[in-house]
């Protein structure tokens, strides 16, 4: 199912995701899988664009700062 | 006979793991910094029925594969220094994301123990752990602790010493990978087993698996040895072979596969260990996010936090600061009592050493009370916030959100400031932060703003003041800009941050804080004042006695043979004896080495519009920027230039070259601001610079940037202003 991702950047708040690919280098990427987003995981985003989005993963709150959402595909 | 055992504490952030660290540990803890890094080490020890435990504080780490510094340090330490026990703070509220490292820990097959920390908060958002369960499937002792009630401390060190003895279960459970992945990791292993270096080092199974997942340590390592051993270069080979087999069958990178099943294994048991409540309620801690967070009130509450901050630790510092105050008096009268009056030690102990290290002193309430209000904000979950709401705006200097409150706290004081640099991920963003710190005018460097601007700009005084803080901002600014594109290019870290959720935080934490930092302040900053102390009072101390022009002695003694003939009255006397006591004092420190450091000075700071007074002066600074008002008290022979305010202020602006010129005017007045704002951070700070950067090039080039431009900027200040006709 390649067809159909989005930018996280660009969902509303409330709405649940899942995580696709992230667009990163190999440490960032190692990095957020640590933090509990990994691909296939279920998140919601409690907070939107502008400014810092967070988002509800694992039963944990993360805030993503400047430009990290755009590069974390969701469907 | 004790029987001694080490343990290492390791865990997420936000996990609870230093509350812990401190139940166990309490006083008997040691703080300083890793070998060779500047990240930051705990030690502490306790004694447990028949044992003697040494208690190593890992840094916090969401995994064991390196992404940073801690990760190296976290993991060097399990694989090299081998403790007996690693005990697992694992947050019970967030249990799914947490287990993602003890996984890795299993991996290294390490002796391990899980502390189920804030059980009381999992139960209260609904979840429910059944325990017994929990330890079965892990094959890992699973101890439920309260960390901040300091609850389950007994039942886990009992735990810990089952395990370091071998009494109790050693983790018979490991993860499956699936076949086609395991068989590569076979095959690695084998090869590295054939290598004694390696295979005495680690685990090969699991340097078979970091190979695999592309962990860059462990590829180095290897890379490293590859010229030394033949085996090297044979199993980098292999892993080349085994990564483009797994990615043709998975049609993924390797290291997805591997997260896949990490966190597969650990969905298998959260299903079956713990049940989840049945909705997700939006969290009162995400209510005050959407307030804090809000992109429209999240500046503003962030500024007003922060003058919140400073006018609490101003206001409640007066106090104590005059009580530091009195105590030196005190102190320096008692102790001047022992010497005979008059002579160097007498000096040397009242002036140099209590006065001297005394001014530097008072700042210490100003300095606890500023860490005991950051503890809070940090302890209560804000700070990760703040560092967010100022991200965007950090950008776009070329800084990372985190460099904003070691920027704010530089107003204060640049000591805590540099130090709050460590929470800086990436060496480039920290490194730059920590050298245009000193920019951020320091508390310190008030008394000689407030000196000049009362003498020489009585009305516009607010003004003036404003815009030196604010050219102390743009020169920050600007050298940021300039130390990211040449000194350390490079993209800034990306942020991406854990929100714990708020929490009250518990009045012992905080102390123990608040302690933490400002202890190192006293330490190190006071043994370096004191060393710079010492020296700036003999350079201005000696020669002790000069050839002087008059002859103080026989002057005071006709004043009062004056007085015992009828021939003046007491006060005459007195302002007699009390001029000549000046003059002298004046005239020594003129002809002491500092003051022929003056002169010597003087060709170097007269393109400035100073003379060699003025020179003396910000030399003191060098030390600590109080001695510089303290300074030109003593040149203008003063006294105590503090309760001489008035009389400096008249003095300085009385004070005329041999020419016949003023020496200070409205300009020279402010180009002097503007060197004090600029140059060389005090002695204390320099001295921080080399504990958080770990060498001397920092300091060094910290003290000798800042000098430099200062002269550059204060030139430009003083002749443009001459060649406009303001001088």
């Amino acid at each position: 199912m390649k067809g159909g991702f989005m930018p996280l950047s660009m969902v509303n708040p409330g709405e649940e995701v899942t995580l696709m690919a992230i667009h990163a280098g190999y440490g960032l990427q190692s990095r957020l899988f640590s933090m509990g987003l990994s691909p296939g995981v279920k998140m919601k985003v409690v907070k939107g664009a502008p400014g810092p989005l967070v988002v509800l993963v694992r039963d944990t709150r993360l805030a993503l700062g400047c430009g990290m959402a755009h590069k974390i595909m969701v469907s | 006979m004790a029987q001694r055992i080490t343990i290492a504490l390791a865990g997420n952030p936000n996990s609870g793991k230093t509350t812990i660290f401190n139940n166990l540990t309490g006083a008997r803890q040691h703080v300083g910094n890793w070998p060779g890094v500047t990240v930051e080490k705990k030690e502490g020890s306790l004694r447990f029925k028949d044992y003697e435990i040494k208690v190593v504080d890992l840094p916090g780490t969401y995994s064991l594969t390196v992404y940073s510094l801690d990760e190296v340090v976290a993991r060097n330490f399990v694989v090299e220094e081998r403790p007996d026990v690693v005990v697992d703070i694992v947050d019970a509220s967030n249990l799914e994301r947490n287990l993602y490292l003890t996984t890795q820990f299993m991996e290294l097959g390490v002796r391990l123990v899980i502390a189920l920390n804030m059980s009381d908060r999992a139960e209260e958002s609904g979840h429910k752990i059944d325990i017994k369960k929990l330890s079965e499937l892990l094959g890992v002792p699973v101890i439920p602790t309260i960390g901040y009630k300091n609850r389950g401390m007994d039942e886990l060190l009992q735990a810990i010493v089952d395990v370091a003895d071998g009494r109790s279960m050693a983790g018979k459970i490991s993860l499956e990978y699936g076949e086609e992945l395991e068989e590569e990791i076979r095959k690695l292993a084998q090869l590295i087993e054939k290598n004694e270096a390696l295979a005495r080092r680690y685990p090969a199974k699991w340097l078979a698996l970091k190979l695999l997942e592309g962990d860059e340590e462990v590829i180095k390592t290897i890379k490293g040895e590859a010229p030394a051993i033949t085996d090297g270069q044979v199993i980098l080979d292999q892993l080349r072979k085994s990564s483009g087999h797994l990615k043709g069958i998975f049609d993924d990178e390797v290291e997805t596969i591997i997260v896949d099943r990490r966190y597969g294994f650990i969905n298998g048991i959260y299903k079956r260990a713990v049940s989840r409540p049945a909705i997700e309620r939006l969290s009162a801690s995400d209510k005050i996010d959407s307030i804090v967070l809000n992109r429209a009130l999240g500046i503003p509450i962030f500024l007003f936090l922060m003058w919140l901050m400073f006018k609490f630790t101003f206001t409640l510092s007066e106090v104590p600061m005059g009580w530091v105050e009195t105590g030196q008096e005190w102190l320096g009268d008692m102790c001047g009592s022992f010497f005979l009056e008059g002579s160097a030690f007498q000096s040397l102990v009242v002036e140099g050493i209590i006065g001297g290290v005394g001014s530097v002193i008072t700042f210490v309430p100003i300095i606890f009370l500023l860490f005991f209000c950051m503890a809070i904000l940090e302890d209560s979950g804000y700070m990760a916030r703040a560092a967010f709401v100022m991200d965007r705006f950090m950008h776009k200097i070329g800084l990372h959100g985190r460099s904003f409150i070691p920027m704010i706290l530089g107003l204060g004081c640049n000591i805590p400031g540099i130090m709050a640099c460590r929470t800086i991920e990436q060496e480039r963003d920290r490194l730059t932060t920590i050298l245009v710190n000193p920019f951020m005018s320091c508390g310190a460097r008030l008394p000689v703003y407030a000196l000049l601007i009362g003498a020489f700009f009585p009305e516009k005084g607010g003004t003036v003041l404003y815009s030196i803080y604010i050219l102390g901002i743009a020169m920050a600014i600007i050298m940021a800009k300039i130390f990211r594109k040449y000194l350390f290019p490079g993209p800034t870290a990306p942020f991406v941050m854990e929100l714990p959720p708020y929490r009250m935080p518990t009045f012992k934490g905080v102390i123990i804080h608040m302690w933490e930092r400002g202890v190192l302040y006293l330490k190190k900053a006071g043994t370096v004042i004191l060393a710079g102390c010492v020296l700036v009072w003999f350079l201005g101390n000696f020669p002790w006695n000069p050839e002087y022009s008059k002859d103080y002695d026989r002057l005071k003694q006709e004043a009062m043979s004056d007085l015992a003939s009828g021939l003046i009255m007491k006060e005459a006397m007195d302002e007699t004896i009390a001029n000549l006591e000046n003059e002298q004092a004046r005239e020594k420190m003129e002809k002491s080495y500092l003051g022929r450091l003056g002169r010597i000075i003087e060709p170097v700071v007269k393109p400035l519009g100073f003379d060699w007074k003025i020179g003396v002066g910000l030399f003191g600074g060098f030390i600590a920027k109080e001695i510089v008002v303290g300074t030109l008290g003593t040149l203008y022979a003063v006294g105590e230039a503090d309760d001489g305010a008035a009389p400096l202020r008249e003095q300085i602006q009385k004070d005329r070259w041999p020419n016949g010129k003023k020496v200070f005017t409205p300009l020279v007045a402010f180009t002097m601001m503007v060197f004090t704002l600029l140059y060389m951070p005090c002695v204390a700070a320099i001295g921080v610079i080399y504990r958080e950067t770990n060498s001397w090039k920092g300091p060094l080039f910290a003290a000798g940037y800042t000098t430099a431009l200062a002269w550059i900027v204060s030139f430009i200040v003083y002749q443009g202003g001459k060649l406009i006709g303001l001088g």
